[in-house]
């Protein structure tokens, strides 16, 4: 197209009625927008496309009595940043830090700049924008000292599965940032290590994604970039079940309405995975990969039939299956995961550089996660093709009333 | 998170008015014969100062004006600066921007905000008495034309703009440099008189 054709009034309103329908507003949103520019003539202003068709508008509330970003939505765009505090930030230091930063989270998730923010337009669109933070074993000791430390915060214990490489491993305080745009996650990124760059540097930044928002409709399962749909047997929000799992309980100090984080960078082997066929997927995972359902049911939320044999009397889900060995007999070794893909820059004369943030949250670490991935280490015909390369534990602090900050109930 | 705003506790002069309009007869509502002070109707949102180890810093914000007469600013002081100016930014004879004192004040229109900002207007603290780290919250407090005032806090941000030459100074604020006092702001301070 010429630039003189861009000015033609005609091609404008097509392009305009395009945007609006595609925004979600239909055919009364473009009706509505065909009017406006009758109505208006050539010389009219171009009225604004409606707003609330628009993604990016939409908010993900920040106050409450748990921080956002666990039991909302998974968005399509993730940024875990871990940083390290440096050596003179003391507990009113840290006091300050958390300020600053809730300040700015409960700014920019609103659709607000942040105070100073030098590019104020960037903060107008929150894509649906949470911030969650997170505070490792280093920030707990330094704020209060070891005895306010829960038992489960601190390095997993090895598994021999694990090459965990320390670049992606550890850290004092977490950042997790996400949205339905790339861009918000960009700015609200930035303007968070701006303002912490006087207390903390940088250890390690991990960005995740999942299907753009509205690519799907809402609430299916994720799919890794094995193929497969991860995360099936997850509690809902909103349940009873949920509450059990995912938050501290009253009984629980400064983390009642928090939670845990583990963090586990998990590398796909890509080229390896190329070389099963369909059928050896199914069976390392012990799911289709159609549907995700188990290989005894039909529907991705069929309970799995362990007990199901084939006319050859072996297990229709094999023993060593991921789904079989994930499984827990004990009901308290659940676990809510809330993943997203990476798909990074891959090392000189390979091709891909991809895998999981596998993101774990529970109330407690030991007694919830480390059982699970225990049964994972010991067998999960999965670890052929899998391998955690970094790992990270945080706590998730409660969130805060307007006024109030995150990590008021460790700090204050 | 917050909104740093405050006022004057005039309120029981606000019930006052309301009560006259109250027993008044059936004629319409009396306007306001005094002007309520512009400490009562004017508020700041989004405050902040500029994080800096010594010598000069500034503070930022929007200032808005819910009263019917304008408010002008003669004066601001808090305790992380003994001196402070009411400061505009312009451009000098070589085409520079840089910051001075701005006679007359600020003047917050009636309904209406007045923005203080990285680049422009800005409350200036010509020599910090101690450093202000990031995520310390500084108090001011602003004084009107009227005499009425404003206090408010502002948190500090770490912040790598507001690099303006100050024309007495000749030094950028927040600079880690030595802190060289800028000259007394007695001769150029706006008064009263100056008001707009």
């Amino acid at each position: 197209m010429s630039a003189g054709q861009a000015n033609r009034p005609g091609l404008s309103r097509r392009r305009l009625l395009t945007a609006a329908a595609l925004a979600g507003g239909g055919a009364a949103a473009a009706v509505a927008a065909d009017q406006a520019i009758h109505q208006g003539g050539d010389s009219a202003p171009v009225p604004a496309p409606d707003a609330a068709a628009l993604a990016g508008t939409s908010t993900t509330p920040f106050y409450g009595p748990h921080q956002a970003g666990i039991d909302t939505p998974p968005l399509a765009h993730a940024a875990f940043v871990a940083l390290d505090l440096h050596d003179d930030v003391d507990r009113d230091g840290l006091r300050r830090l958390m300020r600053i930063l809730t300040d700015d989270a409960a700014r920019l998730t609103q659709g607000e700049a942040a105070l100073a923010d030098s590019e104020p337009e960037l903060g107008s669109v929150p894509a649906r924008l949470t911030v969650t933070f997170g505070f490792g074993p280093r920030l707990v000791a330094r704020a209060v000292g070891d005895a306010a430390l829960p038992p489960w915060l601190g390095p997993l214990p090895a598994f021999t599965i694990d090459r965990l490489d320390p670049a992606w491993t550890g850290g004092d305080l977490l950042l997790q940032i996400a949205a339905d745009d790339p861009v918000t996650v960009a700015h609200t990124a930035r303007m968070l290590l701006k303002d912490s760059r006087g207390f903390a540097s940088v250890r390690w930044r991990q960005a995740g994604f999942r299907r753009a928002h509205g690519s799907e409709p809402a609430g299916t399962t994720m799919r890794n970039l094995f193929g497969q749909v991860d995360g099936t047997v997850n509690p809902t929000p909103g349940t009873d079940e949920f509450d059990r799992v995912v938050w501290c309980g009253r009984d629980s100090g400064w983390l009642a309405g928090g939670s845990s984080l583990v963090l586990r960078r998990i590398s796909m082997d890509l080229d390896r995975w190329d070389a099963l066929d369909r059928s050896g997927r199914e069976q390392a995972i012990g799911r289709t990969l159609t549907n995700g359902a188990p290989l005894t049911g039909t529907q991705e939320h069929d309970e799995p039939d362990f007990t199901a044999t084939t006319a050859l009397g072996f297990p229709v889900i094999p023993e060593f299956s991921h789904v079989r060995r994930a499984r827990s007999d004990n009901p308290a070794e659940k676990i809510f995961r809330r993943s997203y893909n990476y798909d990074d820059a891959p090392a000189p004369g390979q091709i891909s550089n991809s895998g999981l943030l596998f993101a774990s949250y529970q109330a407690d670490v030991h007694a919830q996660f480390v059982p699970i991935q225990r049964r994972l280490d010991e067998l999960d015909l999965l670890n052929q093709w899998t391998t955690p390369v970094g790992s990270a534990v945080f706590a998730i602090p409660p969130g805060c009333d307007r006024g109030g900050y995150i990590g008021e109930t460790l700090l204050s | 998170m917050r909104r740093f705003t405050a006022r004057l506790g005039v309120l029981a002069g606000a019930a006052v008015l309301v009560l006259a309009g109250c027993g008044s007869d059936s004629g319409p509502t009396p306007v306001e014969q005094t002007p309520r002070p512009a400490g009562d109707v004017v508020t700041i949102e989004n405050a902040w100062v500029k994080a800096a180890p010594d010598g000069m810093s500034a503070a930022f914000g929007d200032l808005h004006n819910s009263g019917s007469q304008d408010a002008t600013i003669i004066s601001v002081t808090s305790p992380a600066s003994p001196a402070m100016e009411l400061h505009e930014t312009v451009q000098n004879a070589a085409g520079e921007m840089v910051m001075q004192p701005r006679r007359g004040g600020f003047v917050v229109p009636a309904g209406a905000t007045l923005s203080l900002r990285p680049g422009g207007d800005h409350f200036m603290l010509m020599d910090l008495a101690g450093p202000i780290a990031a995520g310390d919250e500084v108090t001011f407090t602003v004084t009107f034309s009227d005499r009425s005032t404003l206090t408010f806090t502002a948190p500090a941000k770490d912040y790598s703009g507001a690099n303006e030459t100050y024309e007495g100074g000749g030094m950028p604020m927040g600079g880690m440099g030595s802190g060289t006092p800028a000259p007394a702001a007695a001769t150029t301070a706006p008064t009263t008189a100056d008001a707009r």
